[in-house]
């Protein structure tokens, strides 16, 4: 065992690597069940962003276009939960299920070409000045762009649902949506959208993994990343500051894995892989005390004529 | 424009019909998919269907269906107990791998003993495995209120970690030359699940599979339980009004299903797979969802979906060898089903009518 091998400059970068799926994921989610809809297929929606990213990227040669297609995939996916739940009115715990069977089916026949190849790299952007300062400016501003996306994109989150009307609205939508309904709001296209919204992040954490993170294409490479961003909403209370930190918690604690491993703790691998896993349980454990900021409306359907 | 309105009860009709559309249409659908995967459609569907069932080496493929279908039924059972009281379990997949590794774990520290009450001890071991490992989303939903759908899905990836530290590690096959994966049980006569008529695929779990579907058949229809199930799925609150303690319903819905996972998973490792090794799981705990859904959370129902299911794991099998059909698109066909079953479910509550546009 040798402890000293972790660099800690290393370490904590790599942790914000790991953690940007994991976000984005997660604010995604945060935005659908704030409006009142339980999305349980993110994991489907990765996994088939992540090839989908993958395909594109490896076929056009330009990361940047991978990741709008995995954004695209994911939300074109989601869109079929949509279908389902808003209009044929479909319980959504058993859609979301389908929807991560179907998602994780679709993702290993498209990625069938596509093992072992080396997807184009993406460009690394280095602040300039900042990426300069000792230990800081390796771990904060040596990072593709797509870390620094996932933080702006926490932001608009929390600024738009806390100050903006069309936060109100979707907030409204959530915890009431007879009432919202009956204030002339739109609840199922309201709905929709959001869908839509968690579609593409989840879509674009995946690729995330599939282009940068790893960077290669191996079925089923999610490994239920998009069940702990699941997790990730419910310990956030639904606030995106808290699902921030969060992922940057469960990033942490992947890379520090991964390192322990890497540096021959006398621990089994298997025994330090299931780590997240099992950190996950005592985290939702620990924070299923405070059911109060659960969406009021949250898993339930609307039809207007009820 | 087409509007929808609310029955005042759920046809019985389209209760029966749906399952049968949801097939018809994923057929259709999964046609196309082969078509543009460049196969004959008419050919692949007939080949996934008809073949395992009727072509001239049938013999070979009708066991396999048994084989196959076992499992599937016997998880279903399990969580369409918990389904339709609104108890997601969704880790089978992990009671399943864990009741397999207890089981195995029995057998093997007594091999080489041969004694004949070593296959019913094993048989406990694996139920009491799958049991305990849903025992604890269940402890913590009814403790702590914690959510039982994520608790359950992240034990599967912890029992994937256990199963494959137990094949390299504690289980490993000392005389394996190295190899990871444990002793094979096949040639372990006290611990074998042997073919119960030698070429019928009929063996111990296909034997426990018609016992679950017996059994939940009586529990719902017959028994306060099953009342308690029903009635806590279809109106919460009068459920509570009646007396019915949640704390009670969760540990006993998760624990049977966990249980009957296990023994799924028992008999699996006991007989057909015979080797405890890091992908032993076939992701039968994840499919058995779907039949639990194809066959609308009702026990015969669940029986004939679980035969339905199996045959496309067999017919896929086929199709993959003869037509070059990859298994991915088994896995996507699998998926399409739920899909399309949850879509026209909403005949069944609801018309669908046409409308004018109308003055308001």
């Amino acid at each position: 065992m040798d402890l000293s091998a972790i660099n800690p400059t290393l370490l904590l970068a790599s942790l914000m690597v790991a953690a940007t799926p994991l976000l984005l994921a997660a604010i995604g989610e945060l935005v659908v069940e704030r409006a009142g809809v339980l999305n349980l297929g993110v994991e489907g929606m990765m996994i088939t962003g992540a090839i989908c990213g993958f395909a594109i990227a490896v076929n056009t040669g330009s990361p940047i276009l991978g990741l709008v297609a995995a954004a695209l995939g994911g939300a074109v996916l989601s869109l079929l939960f949509a279908a389902l739940t808003q209009y044929a009115l479909a319980n959504q715990v058993a859609s979301g299920l389908a929807l991560t069977l179907f998602g994780l089916g679709l993702s290993a026949l498209i990625g069938q070409g596509y093992q072992g190849i080396k997807p184009p790299s993406f460009p690394k952007a280095d602040i300039p000045l900042l990426s300069d300062i000792p230990f800081l400016g390796g771990v904060l501003f040596r990072h593709d762009f797509v870390v620094y996306l996932a933080i702006a994109l926490t932001a608009v989150v929390w600024w738009v649902l806390k100050y903006s009307r069309i936060g109100l609205v979707l907030r409204a939508v959530g915890e009431n949506h007879d009432a919202a309904h009956a204030l002339g709001y739109k609840v199922v296209r309201i709905r929709v959208a959001a869908i839509c919204f968690g579609g593409a992040c989840a879509g674009l954490g995946g690729a995330y993994i599939s282009l940068i993170r790893v960077p290669q294409w191996t079925e089923g490479m999610t490994a239920g990343i998009g069940w702990i961003a699941l997790a990730l909403v419910v310990f956030a209370s639904w606030k995106p500051w808290r699902a921030m930190l969060g992922a940057y918690l469960f990033g942490g604690i992947t890379v520090l894995q991964l390192n322990l491993q890497a540096a021959g703790v006398a621990i089994p691998v298997e025994y330090l892989a299931m780590s997240p896993y099992l950190i996950t349980i005592i985290v939702l454990v620990i924070m299923s005390a405070d059911k109060s900021r659960a969406p009021a409306a949250l898993g339930r359907s609307f039809h207007a004529s009820q | 424009m087409l509007r929808l309105e609310k029955r005042p009860q759920p046809s019985r009709l389209w209760t029966y019909l749906t399952p049968v559309l949801a097939v018809v249409l994923t057929m259709l659908c999964g046609g196309l998919l082969f078509s543009f995967l460049g196969k004959d459609p008419v050919l692949a569907i007939r080949t996934i269907f008809w073949e395992p069932l009727f072509s001239e080496f049938a013999f070979y493929y009708r066991p396999q269906l048994l084989v196959k279908g076992a499992p599937l039924v016997l998880i279903a059972i399990g969580l369409s107990l918990g389904f339709k009281a609104g108890i997601w379990n969704i880790g089978a997949e992990g009671q399943y791998i864990i009741g397999a590794l207890c089981g195995a774990g029995v057998a093997l520290a007594f091999y080489p003993m041969e004694a004949a009450f070593i296959f019913p001890l094993m048989v406990l071991a694996g139920g009491l495995g799958g049991w305990a490992w849903a025992m604890i989303p269940a402890f913590l939903k009814v403790r702590f209120g914690t959510n039982e759908i994520l608790v359950s899905l992240m034990l599967v990836y912890v029992a994937e970690q256990l199963l494959a530290s137990m094949s390299l590690g504690l289980l490993k096959n000392p005389q394996g030359f190295g190899f990871p994966g444990s002793r094979n049980l096949q040639q372990y006569p006290s611990a074998h699940n042997a073919e119960l008529i030698a070429g019928t695929g009929m063996h111990w779990g296909v034997v426990a599979a018609l016992i679950a579907v017996i059994f939940a058949y009586v529990l719902l229809n017959r028994h306060m339980q099953g009342f308690y199930i029903r009635l806590t799925g279809d109106a919460p609150r009068a459920a509570r009004f009646a007396g019915v303690s949640p704390t009670r319903l969760v540990l006993f819905c998760l624990g049977v299903s966990g249980a009957l996972a296990g023994l799924a998973g028992l008999f699996e490792v006991a007989g057909p797979s015979g080797v405890v090794s890091i992908d032993f799981n076939a992701g039968y705990g994840f499919t058995a969802i779907i039949v639990a859904f194809l066959g609308r959370l009702h026990p015969v129902g669940i029986l004939m979906a679980g035969g339905l299911m199996a045959l496309t794991y067999v017919g896929g099998d086929i199709a993959q060898s003869k037509l070059g059909l990859p298994k991915a698109a088994i896995q996507l066909f699998q998926g399409m089903l739920l899909f399309f079953l949850l879509a026209v479910d909403l005949t069944t509550n609801y018309r669908i009518r046409l409308r004018r546009k109308e003055a308001s």
